[in-house]
């Protein structure tokens, strides 16, 4: 079955089964490798992507469900090489250890800060814990990752 | 997983059509549970019919003096939206409480109050229980640590669903379509305990969809809440939730609902603790008195005695911040 989704800005046309996981096609119809898998059950976090604005599970999703959906994975947050403030800020911090977890825990994290409610304020360690409570970092790296998406909540709100 | 057809619907009529009696042909909304079923094949379905592309099954309207939620609405946007928040915090809290922020932005209301048993041995291939069409319910003698301590004398699985503890305490309506057109079910009617059917957890039909939520606005005086205990404070499943409902005048409850989560197979109400209100004015005393009566008729199994405590606790502690009022300290349960 021939599937549009538009990935990272670029229409695109997938011909594979409509069951097919999100997390599938983008790995390997779309040579998009950033995106992990880690339990493939909705536990773990490492496979979130954006669909429409939204960070949801890839592993979750059948791609049929996403036609013609925008769909932001972690090589679509820098423009032109230019990384933004939150993967700045999780180098800057150290945020990452292993690294597996860290492609959807950047997700989950430019998901909270996309979002309305923080447009005006920075969120607090609690509202990161939450927005990151879908993302299990197997290194327990976490007070570093919570501190880099506090820096580049600041450093995005002074940008605006 | 199976082979089936796969079909999107472009309205409930042409999705109902296409259901049948035999229920080979299953709804798809969010399509959480259903994915976990289909790959652990605890169903075989010939069909599913994808109801995310029908219109009009999105939106929070109000309508007079109710609120009507579409089925479609997903748990995020349910614990985002400011009436909901305003009007039924139990509702906010109870979806702002399940999975992961990455979940709630897919599941469904109507899904997430349809959802299966987590129980163990039901999501296990191996074992062939009541539910599946087997004779026994391996809890009883199995590890049973977070099963039911309520009408658990069949089958001992708890009900899934947080916003059904929360909907039970709003005493919400739910409106069911089929072929022939819509029945409005009280919520109270529609969940059924085992010993009524042990192979399903409410009364729908395989022929028949929820296709919205009704919840009419409280009273003047009302308050409503929910609290869920859980074995880590990241995301996790119930050990124990409670949504508690009250109408109060001068401080004084007039009725409660009080409605206890991961205690039976259905959402379970103290009445007890209900009765035992009317007519007090409810302090943090009072509330942890009448929280005693809330397992009261318990009937826990060897590995979970423990939830007795848990839920007396927690009843008491949803109790206070209900008569409080003050919905902000939660931080912590």
């Amino acid at each position: 079955m021939a599937i549009k989704i538009v990935v990272n800005g670029q229409d695109l046309e997938v011909s594979v089964s409509p069951m097919k996981r999100l997390l599938d096609v983008l790995r390997q119809d779309c040579y998009l490798t950033g995106t992990k898998e880690g339990c493939g059950e909705g536990e773990c976090g490492a496979c979130s992507v954006l669909v429409d604005g939204e960070v949801i599970n890839s592993c979750l999703v059948p791609v049929c469900q996403v036609e013609g959906s925008e769909i932001v994975t972690v090589e679509g947050l820098a423009e032109n090489g230019k990384l933004v403030p939150v993967q700045e800020a999780f180098i800057k911090y150290g945020a990452a250890q292993c690294g597996i977890c860290i492609p959807g825990m950047l997700m989950a994290a430019q998901a909270l800060l996309d979002s309305k409610e923080l447009s005006k304020q920075t969120p607090t360690r609690y509202e990161i814990r939450e927005a990151i409570a879908g993302n299990l970092c197997r290194c327990t790296g976490y007070m570093k990752i919570v501190d880099a998406i506090e820096a580049a909540a600041l450093s995005t709100l002074e940008k605006k | 997983m199976n082979k089936f057809e796969y079909v999107n619907a472009s309205s409930v009529k042409s999705a109902t059509e296409q259901l049948q009696s035999d229920g080979s042909v299953r709804i798809k909304a969010g399509g959480i549970d259903i994915l976990d079923e289909l790959k652990e094949r605890t169903i075989n379905p010939k069909r599913l019919v994808n109801i995310k592309t029908v219109g009009g099954l999105k939106e929070i309207k109000e309508v007079k003096d109710s609120l009507h939620i579409g089925t479609l609405v997903t748990l995020s946007e349910l614990a985002s939206n400011k009436q909901v928040k305003t009007l039924f915090p139990a509702l906010a809290e109870a979806a702002l409480g399940a999975a992961t922020p990455q979940i709630r932005n897919v599941a469904t209301i109507g899904g997430n109050i349809c959802q299966r048993p987590r129980c163990w041995y039901y999501r296990s291939e191996e074992f062939s229980c009541l539910k599946k069409g087997g004779n026994e319910c391996h809890a009883h003698l199995g590890d049973n640590r977070f099963h039911a301590i309520f009408g658990n004398d069949k089958c001992a699985m708890v009900h899934p669903s947080a916003t059904a503890v929360a909907l039970v305490a709003l005493q919400a309506k739910l409106k069911i379509e089929d072929t022939k057109g819509h029945r409005i079910v009280e919520i109270d009617n529609f969940f059924v305990k085992p010993e009524e059917n042990a192979k399903a957890e409410n009364i729908l039909k395989p022929t028949e969809i929820i296709t919205e939520v009704i919840l009419a606005k409280p009273a003047v005086g009302s308050r409503n809440f929910y609290i869920k205990l859980k074995e880590k404070q990241s995301f996790d499943w119930p050990m124990a939730d409670v949504a508690v409902a009250m109408e109060m005048a001068g401080g004084v409850c007039k009725a409660a609902r009080v409605v206890l989560g991961a205690a039976a197979p259905v959402p379970w109400r103290a009445v007890a603790v209900e009765k035992a209100l009317v007519g007090k004015k409810v302090d943090a005393s009072v509330a942890e008195e009448v929280s005693r009566l809330a397992i009261e008729g318990a009937k826990p199994m060897s590995h979970n005695g423990y939830k007795l405590k848990v839920f007396e606790t927690i009843v008491a502690r949803a109790l206070s911040v209900v008569a409080s009022g003050d919905f902000s300290s939660k931080e912590g349960f």
